[in-house]
């Protein structure tokens, strides 16, 4: 068993590492007949985006891509001129593709497609699947087919070395008003890959859904994942994390923090959430 | 118990509603105090009480007022208000034992005494048939004598009244009259004020006539009540008469009468 | 005289009523233990995870309930005696959203994290301000549409203010936690808040109980009443102040929650021979079981959402004061 794990953390390692080297390789250029001038809104396609774009494509990410909580690449994005899914902001930019979530603005994708841009909206991703199919829909809409089938092909490797040598402990996602992460979501996608059981998805929640503190001390799950960054500010929705029940259930050695910009979006980063529940699942440090 | 008053001045709204009022009322007196609109009669009652600041000295049983506790002012004077407000729908009996409450110590129940002082105020006043019923719901004749009646309950050697005789009938008006020289009579002192000069000139042993914040007689009820004092202060021309006891009745406004 | 035995059967049913609905709190939620199983692991020290749920989660919430529902019945009853109006409670009267107020700008500041004091504190403050605003406005003969619209006034600008300070907080969440703020909750409640309202709530129902007999006097009217020995400045003092304690603290840790203490009074005066001092007693203990009852409610028709409690004390208290208004309505102006 100990060889498993052994051989299976390499092989992440290194993918963590090749991963690390594909992203400030300089893109090669687009085909022909690409967009020249991509704008995203969304913070989930600038990711994708900024990974699969060829040189000067993407011409401006959203503001959010460039928030250390809500973004994997917050550093990269800081090359890119930023917007904030105004209408006004996007049409001056005269991009000549628009990327968009479809939770973005109604008003403002309306207007937009009235403005006569074009429009392309991804759906949030709900499992690897989804994520694989995003990515590959943007490489087919950017030009970029070989480097999205690049990306996929790593996504891939890492996840067929998690399964290996599951634990089969039960992991609770909690944030802020006792939302958890029930199965058909991206977080509980992350979960399985890395050989675990997710507490929401065994009380039968679907997407994102409420867990009472009550069901969560009873259920006593072996982690609670929850972002560390949450509860610095005062809020009520925050006030959870500290009431002492759980406290008494999610102590120290249970508590792992996995930042929620590496599971909010789909994209090959989400190896990054998988490789923390691992190593907080094998007990070796978070 | 005496009351001494001694220059009681109030100022409200600028204006000097009592001016330098001079008065004393011992036991036995059954005192009206007379006067036209905006005399100053509900005043001096209500400056006495101690509800507006008022400048001058008032002492009760010869101790300043000032110096009273609000539940030792109430253990020697009893008022009853012009405006007869009862706020919610409590039973008779209970409203009037409301009068009690200055002897009660703050979480003490009625005992015996109380109750028994409640009975006789409500005899005294004919409400004993309506002892359970709900106070608002009784016609203004008989809300008045309740609220008299709680006055009654509390039983102290002091009684001020504000119009009093208001929205009763005249049997019941001679009823409440009798009361309070009865009052009188027992050692205590009352002192109502009266727009009724004959209920006044009848049954109160001394006269006081406020005009514009002055007295400006104090006396027997024919010695204060003169003609030409109801000519210059009210304005009217009166018949006086004597019927076992002095009769006043304002007939018409002066300088209309021949004569 | 007669009726204290009614009375007193009165109280003794209601404290029956209030225990019943307490224990009934406490057995209510979403971890499917059966009864006797819960009990046990909330006196016993042996019951693992349920006795954890049973101290820290549902036994705070019953606590609070009861004195909140408790605090919010006897103030409304003070309130009512206080003003001599029908229509008199925390809410309408926009006490509980000033301490509401009064609690946002602590919590959301940090000051309430840095001193925890700093909350019911703050939310006790906007409650006085509220009450006195309102007395200011009320003046000394209580006319029924000026504390009304008075309330009306402070209860908007409170709201307003209110919704600001959320909107400026550096915290996301904020902006959409008005709800709580506003229609009140005791969902995930700890001891912790316990601690921290509580005393101030006892201090505030220990200034109130001691109005009861003035309240009588006041029957008759503020020159009466004066003239039967009632202090009324001290009577300002207690009414005043025992409210914003008492209802500020319970804001505090839950929220504004309305109408319960103008239902509660208006329900038990008839049994309590409309007598003020009677009431107070009545209307604690009605209080606390209305809350109480609303609370078990709000866990059992939707366990799966966070329901809040004042849509439940609203659909039950909102159509009753229409009724009371129409009831009224020629004595109103």
């Amino acid at each position: 068993m100990a060889r498993h794990r052994h051989r299976y953390r390499h092989r992440l390692a290194a993918e963590a590492l090749a991963l690390a080297a594909l992203l400030p390789l300089p893109p090669a250029a687009a085909e022909e007949g690409a967009p020249r001038r991509v704008v995203s809104l969304n913070v989930c396609t600038d990711q994708l985006a900024m990974l699969i774009a060829g040189e000067g494509q993407l011409h401006s990410v959203s503001y959010m891509a460039q928030l250390p909580e809500a973004s994997m690449l917050h550093e990269e994005a800081a090359r890119y001129p930023v917007n904030h899914g105004l209408a006004e902001e996007v049409f001056l930019m005269q991009p000549d593709l628009v990327l968009t979530g479809t939770f973005t603005t109604r008003a403002t994708t309306a207007l937009l497609r009235r403005l006569g841009f074009r429009i392309e909206e991804f759906p949030p991703e709900t499992s690897f699947d989804d994520v694989r199919e995003n990515m590959l829909r943007l490489g087919r809409l950017l030009g970029r087919d070989a480097r999205a089938a690049e990306l996929v092909a790593a996504l891939d490797r890492g996840l067929a070395g998690g399964a290996a040598g599951a634990t089969g402990k039960l992991v609770a996602t909690y944030s802020a008003n006792s939302y958890t992460s029930g199965g058909g979501s991206l977080a509980g996608a992350v979960i399985e890959a890395a050989g675990l059981k997710n507490l929401g998805a065994r009380l039968g929640i679907a997407g994102a859904g409420y867990l009472s503190l009550e069901s969560l001390v009873l259920a006593n799950p072996d982690l609670v994942a929850v972002d560390g960054r949450e509860y610095d500010a005062p809020a009520l929705a925050v006030e959870n994390f500290v009431h002492p029940a759980f406290r008494r259930v999610a102590g120290d050695t249970k508590l792992v923090n996995v930042p929620a910009r590496s599971w909010l979006c789909g994209g090959p980063f989400n190896l990054e959430a998988v490789r923390i529940l691992r190593a907080a699942a094998e007990g070796t440090g978070r | 118990m005496r009351l001494d008053l001694k220059s009681l001045t109030v100022e409200l709204g600028g204006r000097r509603v009592l001016d330098d009022v001079t008065l004393s009322i011992g036991e036995g007196e059954f005192v009206g105090l007379v006067g036209p609109n905006g005399a100053g009669k509900s005043t001096l009652l209500k400056a006495i009480v101690g509800l507006l600041p008022a400048g001058g000295e008032i002492a009760l049983g010869g101790e300043a007022a000032r110096s009273l506790s609000a539940r030792e002012t109430g253990r020697r004077l009893s008022y009853l208000a012009q405006e007869r407000e009862i706020a919610w729908p409590v039973p008779v009996e209970d409203l009037v034992m409301l009068g009690r409450a200055a002897r009660l110590p703050s979480f003490a129940r009625p005992g015996p005494q109380d109750a028994a002082a409640v009975a006789r105020a409500m005899r005294r006043m004919e409400v004993e048939a309506l002892a359970r019923r709900p106070a608002t719901e009784l016609s203004g004749g008989e809300k008045a004598r309740v609220l008299i009646a709680r006055a009654l309950a509390q039983e102290t050697p002091l009684l001020l009244a504000d119009e009093p005789t208001a929205a009763l009938d005249p049997a019941h008006q001679i009823a409440l009259m009798r009361v309070f020289a009865d009052l009188a009579g027992e050692g205590g002192a009352v002192v109502a004020c009266l727009h009724d000069l004959g209920l006044a000139a009848r049954w109160c042993t001394r006269i006081v006539l406020l005009d514009a914040g002055r007295i400006i007689a104090d006396g027997a009820p024919l010695d204060a009540l003169t003609p030409e004092r109801l000519r210059s202060v009210y304005g009217v021309e009166a018949l006086f008469a004597d019927r076992d006891g002095p009769v006043v009745h304002p007939l018409d406004l002066a300088g209309r009468t021949p004569g | 005289m007669t009726g204290t035995a009614g009375y007193r059967l009165l109280l003794a049913g209601l404290a029956v009523v209030t225990a019943l609905l307490f224990v009934c709190s406490l057995l209510v939620g979403p971890a499917e233990v059966d009864a006797m199983t819960s009990l046990r692991a909330l006196v016993s020290d042996e019951g693992g995870l349920m006795t954890l749920v049973m101290r820290e989660i549902r036994l705070p919430r019953a606590i609070l309930g009861l004195s909140i529902g408790a605090t919010l019945g006897l103030s409304g009853a003070v309130l009512q005696g206080y003003l001599r109006n029908p229509l008199a409670e925390p809410g309408l009267l926009g006490i509980s959203p000033s301490a509401s107020l009064g609690a946002v700008i602590a919590l959301y500041t940090g000051v309430a994290a840095a001193f925890p004091l700093g909350l019911p504190l703050a939310a006790l403050a906007g409650a006085a301000l509220a009450v006195l605003v309102v007395r200011v406005m009320a003046g000394t003969d209580g006319g029924v549409l000026s504390v009304i619209l008075a309330g009306v006034a402070v209860s908007a600008f409170a709201g307003a203010m209110t919704s600001l300070a959320l909107n400026l907080s550096a915290n996301p969440y904020a902006a959409l936690e008005i709800v709580f703020w506003m229609l009140g909750s005791l969902t995930d409640r700890s001891m912790t808040h316990v601690w921290l309202a509580l005393p101030f709530m006892a201090f505030g129902w220990a200034m109130l109980a001691v109005t009861g007999k003035a309240l009588d006097a006041l029957t008759l009217g503020p020159d009466t009443a004066a003239s039967l020995g009632v202090d009324l400045k001290r009577v300002r003092f207690l009414a005043v102040f025992g409210t914003a304690a008492s209802v500020g603290a319970a804001t505090a840790v839950a929220g504004a929650i309305g109408f319960v203490g103008l239902v509660v009074p208006h329900l038990l005066r008839p049994f309590t021979g409309s007598l003020p001092s009677r009431l107070l007693p009545a209307s604690a203990l009605g209080g606390a079981a209305m809350l109480l009852a609303a609370d078990i409610l709000v866990r059992v028709v939707m366990p799966g959402r966070d329901l809040k409690l004042g849509v439940l004390t609203a659909l039950v208290g909102a159509p009753f004061f229409l009724w009371l208004v129409w009831r009224t309505r020629r004595r109103m102006v």
